[in-house]
């Protein structure tokens, strides 16, 4: 946690709460007006404690479905943005990856929908423990996507999503992400704003037109989504989609500055947060909940006289491509550390691949050296991070490899077998 | 007696032409000459009137409707996921809710939602989330349009193909019976479930006001015929669609609230007798052209005993609750 937040803990007023809990909270004061849920582990509490807001009446007006399916949430969410409402769900690993379909549905119809994701290993074998290969494996569907790592971050990231999301010139969906049962099951203290000061942030949808390019109403009839022929404006479509991803990376920039205006949070340049990367010769790029631990490793490091530094990653897409190449120019070594898995590509990991890619042909950048640690919620320990670091100071002093280097990347904390 | 009677249906057809006038499915779409679902669907929307947002998942309704941008429906139309269709005007109707809310006095809550999908989004591929909006009674009408098969790709095979019938799937004749969707919806104990037929527009056109007048989930299911697929002039579609009726093959009835009733088209036929044969029926397509005898005596017991089951049905009716 950060000084000003330490500082807002004492001052505010602030709830202990789950992760997911957060996530309801959020969605609660985003206003949303229809949410559609079904049931999966770790993302269970969500929809109960949204089920709870809205039997309890305090939630007036909100439409809450309890649907069959996830392919059915977000078919349902799909309908219902189309209509020009504000909407709302969670899901986790396997309920993403059987809603695919309907995935690549929102962002090709530009609906501005968010999603809170607890995320999960895939099965088989089954796993329902934290690894962000869930929601990184709707990396092509156009979604924007970003990870917390704390509980705050949670309920303040899906206040900031409703606004980038809905801004006339991206209408992308997105995915606000945290590690399943790491942050979605335990306890913290989380500052729930007050709705006034939420509503000057967010403003309720302010007309019934919903959004500029489609909306549902007889009084004027709209055809979506017809069969188009290759000589027509599909590929256009496309190019519209990641031009508004790319834009998007303003868009988050800003809302994060005006979020700590008005908040007092911050979460570095929206895209990104760095720590101690100044004078640093050795940096890791890190996200989700292994990211706040992290913090404490390099605190540690850093007493005992190691030059080292982190960069939180905050959104994976639109991925930050500028940033990490200033941050890389600060380093001479940058571990990159994946809590997920890319199988068959460069480095195997979907962030240290993502990263080598945006430094290829840079010069003057540091030495990437790839990272994978706590797949399918496998415990990495503040020792484990640690030394992590201390085998990135050695690789930086000595030019030497880690001995469990497997295909150019460190997998590490796997279990020794005979 | 007979005039009389003939004379009341004349004025009531000549109410509902008059009160129809307006094209909502405009001239101009891409559907084959003879086509079954577009009579469906301009017969339905002229009784649900233009306040109505249509979702439509997969099917030959995404093509029929013209090519992007240019449209034939003259009321909101959305093309949506095979399998989402239920799910999607589920949600849909929830934000027409949410809006009334939000905006009280605009009548959002006065839209009619419904999902036109064909046999296969809804008996097969779309049976998960139509089975989903009829437990939950997610106000919208779902719309069956059925022609028996898989035609926008290709006259494959679905569950709801009748035995016996080719497709290019079932070179020697399908082996299994039809699946009876309008019985396993019914089994959901729905407000309302319809079936219609395009042959029987009147009917049509009175359970679709019906349903409009119900609010919850409601299920209509069309038979509509499709030429190409089922090998027939496309001058016959009628035709067909009403001997489909005549041999007992498809039976039009309701089930509101439970309680079932033939329409008046079907009554009739309760007597075996005034069933047509249903040779005369499976004799002009060329689907049944190659069926074996075995099939055919198949395809009439089940057909009886389709009957007699209704019969049943029928008969236990006074236990139901009222």
């Amino acid at each position: 946690m950060t000084e000003i937040q330490e500082d807002f803990v004492q001052k505010r007023e602030s709830i202990i709460i789950k992760g997911n809990v957060a996530a309801a909270y959020a969605a609660k004061s985003a206003r949303v007006q229809v949410i559609s849920a079904y049931p999966i582990t770790p993302q269970t509490t969500v929809v109960e404690k949204l089920s709870e807001f809205v039997d309890n009446g305090l939630m007036p007006g909100t439409e809450y479905i309890k649907m069959e399916s996830e392919h059915s949430v977000f078919a349902a969410v799909v309908g219902a943005s189309k209509a020009g409402t504000r909407t709302f769900t969670a899901t986790s690993g396997q309920g993403i990856f059987y809603a695919h379909e309907m995935i690549h549905w929102a962002a090709g119809a530009r609906l501005p929908i968010v999603v809170a994701i607890a995320s999960r290993g895939p099965a088989p074998p089954w796993n329902i423990w934290a690894d962000f290969t869930d929601v990184i494996s709707q990396r092509d569907t156009g979604w924007m996507s970003c990870f917390c790592s704390e509980h705050q971050e949670i309920y303040d990231e899906i206040l900031m999503s409703y606004k980038v999301c809905e801004d006339h010139d991206i209408l992308l969906p997105k995915f606000v992400s945290y590690g399943g049962f790491i942050l979605s099951h335990t306890s913290k203290p989380v500052i729930l704003e007050d709705q006034d000061l939420v509503d000057k942030f967010l403003p309720p949808l302010p007309n019934e037109e919903g959004w500029p390019h489609i909306w549902m109403d007889p009084k004027r009839p709209m055809m979506f989504g017809n069969l188009i022929m290759p000589s027509s404006f599909y590929y256009e479509f496309r190019l519209k989609i990641h031009d508004a991803l790319i834009r998007a990376k303003e868009k988050i920039k800003n809302v994060a500055k005006e979020f700590e205006k008005n908040f007092g949070r911050d979460y570095g340049n929206g895209l990104i947060q760095e720590r101690k990367m100044d004078d640093a010769d050795i940096g890791v790029i890190i996200y989700g909940d292994l990211a706040l631990q992290m913090e404490q490793a390099i605190d540690d490091l850093r007493e005992e006289g190691y030059k080292v530094g982190m960069v939180k990653l905050r959104h994976f897409r639109p991925f930050p491509t500028e940033d990490i190449v200033e941050v890389a120019k600060k380093v001479k070594v940058l571990g990159v550390i994946d809590r997920a898995t890319a199988f068959g590509c460069q480095t195997g990991g979907p962030v240290s691949c993502e990263v080598k890619s945006a430094l290829h042909e840079t010069k003057g950048t540091a030495t990437v050296l790839p990272i994978i640690n706590g797949l399918g919620g496998r415990e990495v320990t503040l020792e484990q991070q640690k030394n992590q670091l201390k085998k990135l100071v050695k690789y930086f002093e000595t030019g030497e490899l880690p001995k469990d280097v497997i295909h150019g990347t460190l997998w590490d904390g796997l279990l020794e077998v005979e | 007696m007979v005039c009389w009677r003939l004379s009341k249906e004349m004025v009531k057809l000549k109410e509902a032409l008059e009160s129809c006038q307006e094209e909502y499915f405009l001239p101009g779409n891409s559907c084959c000459a003879g086509c079954g679902l577009e009579i469906a669907l301009r017969w339905a929307i002229k009784a649900l009137g233009p306040n109505t947002a249509l979702v439509t998942p997969a099917s030959c309704l995404n093509v029929v409707v013209g090519l992007w941008p240019k449209t034939a429906p003259n009321f909101p139309f959305t093309n949506m996921a095979f399998a989402a269709g239920a799910a999607a005007a589920t949600g849909m109707s929830a934000a027409f809710k949410a809006k009334a809310y939000r905006f009280p006095g605009k009548e959002w809550n006065e839209i009619t939602t419904i999902t036109f999908a064909g046999d296969g989004g809804t008996a097969d591929i779309g049976i998960q989330g139509l089975s989903g909006a009829a437990e939950r009674n997610s106000d919208q009408i779902y719309v069956c349009y059925d022609n028996e098969a898989y035609m926008n790709t290709g006259i494959q095979r679905s569950s709801s193909t009748p035995h016996g019938a080719w497709t290019s799937t079932t070179t020697k004749g399908k082996d299994r019976f039809k699946k009876n969707l309008p019985a396993i919806m019914a089994a959901h104990d729905m407000p309302y479930v319809a079936t219609c037929s395009i042959s029987e527009p009147l009917d049509l056109y009175d359970k679709f006001k019906k349903a409009k007048s119900i609010k919850g989930c409601r299920y209509i299911h069309i038979m509509a015929p499709c030429c190409t697929g089922w090998g027939f002039n496309s001058e016959d579609t009628i035709e067909i669609a009403r001997l489909a009726v005549k041999t007992g093959s498809w039976i039009l009835y309701e089930v509101e609230n439970g309680i079932l009733t033939l329409s008046k088209a079907s009554r009739p036929l309760l007597d075996p007798s005034k069933r047509t044969p249903l040779i005369d029926y499976l004799s002009k397509q060329k689907r049944f052209a190659n069926i074996s005898e075995k099939d055919l005596i198949e395809l009439q017991e089940y057909l009886d005993h389709t009957w007699t089951r209704l019969e049943a049905d029928l008969s236990c009716q006074e236990q139901y609750p009222k």
